[in-house]
């Protein structure tokens, strides 16, 4: 991988960031975010040639409102499977934290916007520390603790919600405007994912507990070894995964109609795919959150562009599929050439 | 966090036949049976209409295409990868077949092809995972849109549902007084086929090394390659076969048949004691797996037991399946450690005595 994300001394940590400071053009087509982020202009170009309705107003609103709430669980699972595990409950968390939203609303409606925003985020940050304390106590594989507990929460959220829906009509109206309103011609709502996804990336990239997470996902043996708190780190990482799952089931009740006790169902493997497509190695160790946002905006983005140039609706799926398997495919080629670089430049 | 592999004290030095039979009786897969036994005569006292032949219909016929996916998901998982896919191979079966049968081709070329298709994912995913050096997780997380999305492209919005009645009637009857379906007399030999392969061959044996070190089990001679490829497409085969006996019992091939299912085939694998780390589990581990899931489920069913307990309780399962053993192995290795720590303290005294 590249030279920055493995777990270097702290000492030689700071001797990269001084060496990129002198910024070289050359470094940005070798992100690992590059390749989506041309694949996805590359889309918007010649889906915006085929079709120029695809860029009016409305056609941008409804891109971005239709990728906010997987931009930011993309976000999240980026932290996560950067330390080299993976959080299932997505979906479920999802459901549950949307129903939240509505039962708030819906018994006191009078209750401010921010305290829902608030009760959402801590009861995900709740269910990402179940999530936390199972993996780093029990010292079993996130995968399954994780798939235990997308069953676990759907069933809790199957039987709070019954067979009990709320609509959009049982929530204020300054709420549901969240996903109206635009600021600078974005929604609100994918204005906050952007700060939330923002100020995610940061810390990975600069805080001591966030580069942290990539040495666990390189090596977890010599991260131990090395003296980071392991356990910690990774309890940390499914919580603030968890928090923003709360957020973006929030956001999923202040976007869609209706919350029941199926919401978010089956969401959890896109999730994880976006997070791939956007150059998070499901093997630990690199990638970063905007990545995997921008990942989750070009799978939602293909969808919508391949309507608008009246590609068969039917063919939409195998596309994203293909996709998938693309970028994974792409950055396999990438990592290869990359260290036949390295093994040239040291020999 | 990736090391399950927490120090066991020792078994103490007994005969070595009793303590083959002691380990048997006491292993993972040994386990499960017990547990499944208890299950089926807890739910046999305490569930009326629950022990009678109807329920061995119904029971079994709602495991097939779970359990028939278990059995090449065990021998994936041991060595080390997973299949995600596995439902929407079965999703794009179903929808060749629908397609096939109404464009007037006989019922057998049908299926025939429909294996063929379940084989030919199964050797993408192989290519993918083995040949071209990608992790299974996401190359199958990959199909698993590639695939269910060919099904739409094949088959679109629309259900085919007329297929030959004796072929239909093969997938939902059973013998007699018995209860047992027909459909188990295949499904058995298949699971015999996956046991004998994994845990009677030198192949089978590779596949646990391979999971252990794939680096190991390629230094010692194995074509880890050509391992991981033969899984995968087993997988793809069989789950397409799934997809047939699926279209077949509901009689209706669709492009969303079996969606979602793979979750719940990985969640009875791990609970029947396969590792997601590879190097464990065993096919009758599997087979408790998916039958312990289904009798908990239909026991709870005909009590009229929401399936939101139904849910949960699945989940629970598979946390505490692997919670448990951790905490047992923490525990006898603590166990463990004072044992020692007693021994050298009585060497100490007794040496001391000797001195003195």
């Amino acid at each position: 991988m590249t030279d920055t994300q493995t777990a270097l001394p702290r000492a030689d940590i700071a001797a990269s960031a001084r060496t990129r400071r002198r910024w070289n053009p050359r470094s940005l087509l070798s992100k690992r975010e590059s390749p989506v982020v041309l694949a996805l202009l590359l889309l918007v170009l010649f889906t915006y040639l085929a079709n120029p309705r695809f860029l009016a107003p409305q056609g941008l609103k409804d891109l971005m409102l239709n990728a906010t709430i997987m931009m930011i669980m993309a976000a999240g699972q980026a932290l996560i499977i950067s330390t080299r595990s993976v959080d299932l409950s997505v979906g479920s968390a999802l459901g549950l934290t949307a129903f939240l939203t509505g039962t708030l609303f819906a018994t006191y409606p009078s209750i401010p916007i921010i305290v829902v925003f608030l009760a959402g985020i801590a009861m995900g940050a709740g269910l990402g520390a179940i999530n936390g304390l199972l993996v780093t106590t029990a010292r079993v594989p996130a995968m399954v603790i994780t798939l235990g507990t997308l069953y676990v929460f759907r069933g809790v959220n199957s039987w709070w919600a019954g067979s009990t829906q709320y609509f959009a009509g049982d929530r204020p109206d300054a709420f549901g405007n969240l996903s109206v309103s635009l600021l600078v011609g974005i929604p609100i709502i994918t204005i906050i994912a952007i700060i939330v996804i923002a100020v995610v990336t940061l810390f990975q990239r600069y805080s001591r507990s966030g580069r942290d997470l990539y040495a666990i996902g390189s090596d977890p043996d010599a991260a131990i070894v090395y003296g980071i708190p392991v356990g910690r780190r990774v309890f940390t990482a499914f919580v603030t995964n968890g928090a923003l799952v709360g957020l973006a089931g929030v956001l999923y009740a202040s976007r869609f109609n209706s919350v029941g006790a199926v919401t978010g169902t089956g969401l959890e493997l896109q999730v994880v795919a976006a997070a791939v497509v956007g150059g998070v190695a499901i093997v630990g160790g690199v990638g970063t959150a905007a990545g995997a946002a921008i990942g989750a905006l070009l799978l939602t983005t293909i969808t919508g562009a391949l309507t608008s140039v009246g590609v068969d609706k039917f063919w939409q799926q195998a596309v994203v599929g293909g996709l998938i398997l693309a970028s994974i495919l792409i950055d396999r080629l990438a990592t290869l050439r990359r260290a036949r670089n390295l093994r040239k430049a040291t020999s | 966090m990736t090391d399950t592999l927490t120090p066991v004290a020792a078994p103490p030095a007994l005969s070595a036949t009793r303590g083959a039979i002691s380990r048997t009786l006491a292993s993972r897969p040994a386990l499960m049976t017990y547990i499944l036994l208890v299950l089926l005569i807890l739910a046999s006292t305490m569930v009326p209409r629950f022990a009678q032949p109807r329920t061995a219909t119904f029971l079994l016929l709602d495991v097939v295409a779970t359990l028939l996916m278990a059995m090449p998901m065990t021998l994936v998982m041991i060595t080390g990868d997973i299949d995600l896919s596995v439902a929407s191979v079965a999703g794009l079966s179903s929808a060749v077949m629908g397609v096939l049968f109404t464009g007037g081709m006989p019922f057998g070329g049908v299926v025939l092809i429909c294996l063929l298709v379940g084989l030919a994912c199964g050797l993408f995913n192989g290519l993918f995972t083995a040949y071209v050096g990608l992790p299974a997780l996401a190359v199958t997380i990959g199909t698993l849109a590639l695939f269910r999305g060919l099904a739409l492209v094949v088959i679109g919005d629309n259900a085919v549902s007329n297929f030959p009645p004796a072929a239909s009637a093969y997938a939902t009857g059973s013998f007699g007084a018995t209860g047992i379906p027909l459909v188990m007399l295949p499904v058995g030999l298949i699971i015999v086929a996956f046991a004998v392969v994994l845990h009677m061959t030198p192949f089978g044996r590779t596949l646990f090394a391979m999971g252990h070190s794939m680096e190991a089990a390629r230094f010692v001679g194995v074509n880890t390659k050509r391992a991981r490829l033969l899984t995968l497409m087993s997988s793809g085969l069989v789950s397409a076969l799934a997809g047939v006996f699926w279209t077949l019992r509901y009689s209706s091939a669709r492009s969303d048949n079996a969606t979602g299912l793979e979750l719940v085939v990985i969640a009875a694998v791990v609970l029947g004691g396969v590792s997601v780390f590879g190097g464990k589990g065993s096919i009758w581990g599997s087979v408790c797996g998916v039958l312990i899931i289904g009798v908990i489920n239909y026991a709870l069913r005909l009590n009229r037991i929401p399936e939101v307990v139904l849910v949960t309780i699945t989940g629970l399962l598979l946390i505490i399946s692997v919670v448990a053993p951790s905490v047992v192995a923490s525990w006898s290795a603590w166990r463990h450690r004072r044992r020692r720590a007693r021994e050298i303290d009585s060497t100490i005294t007794t040496a001391g005595a000797l001195s003195a």
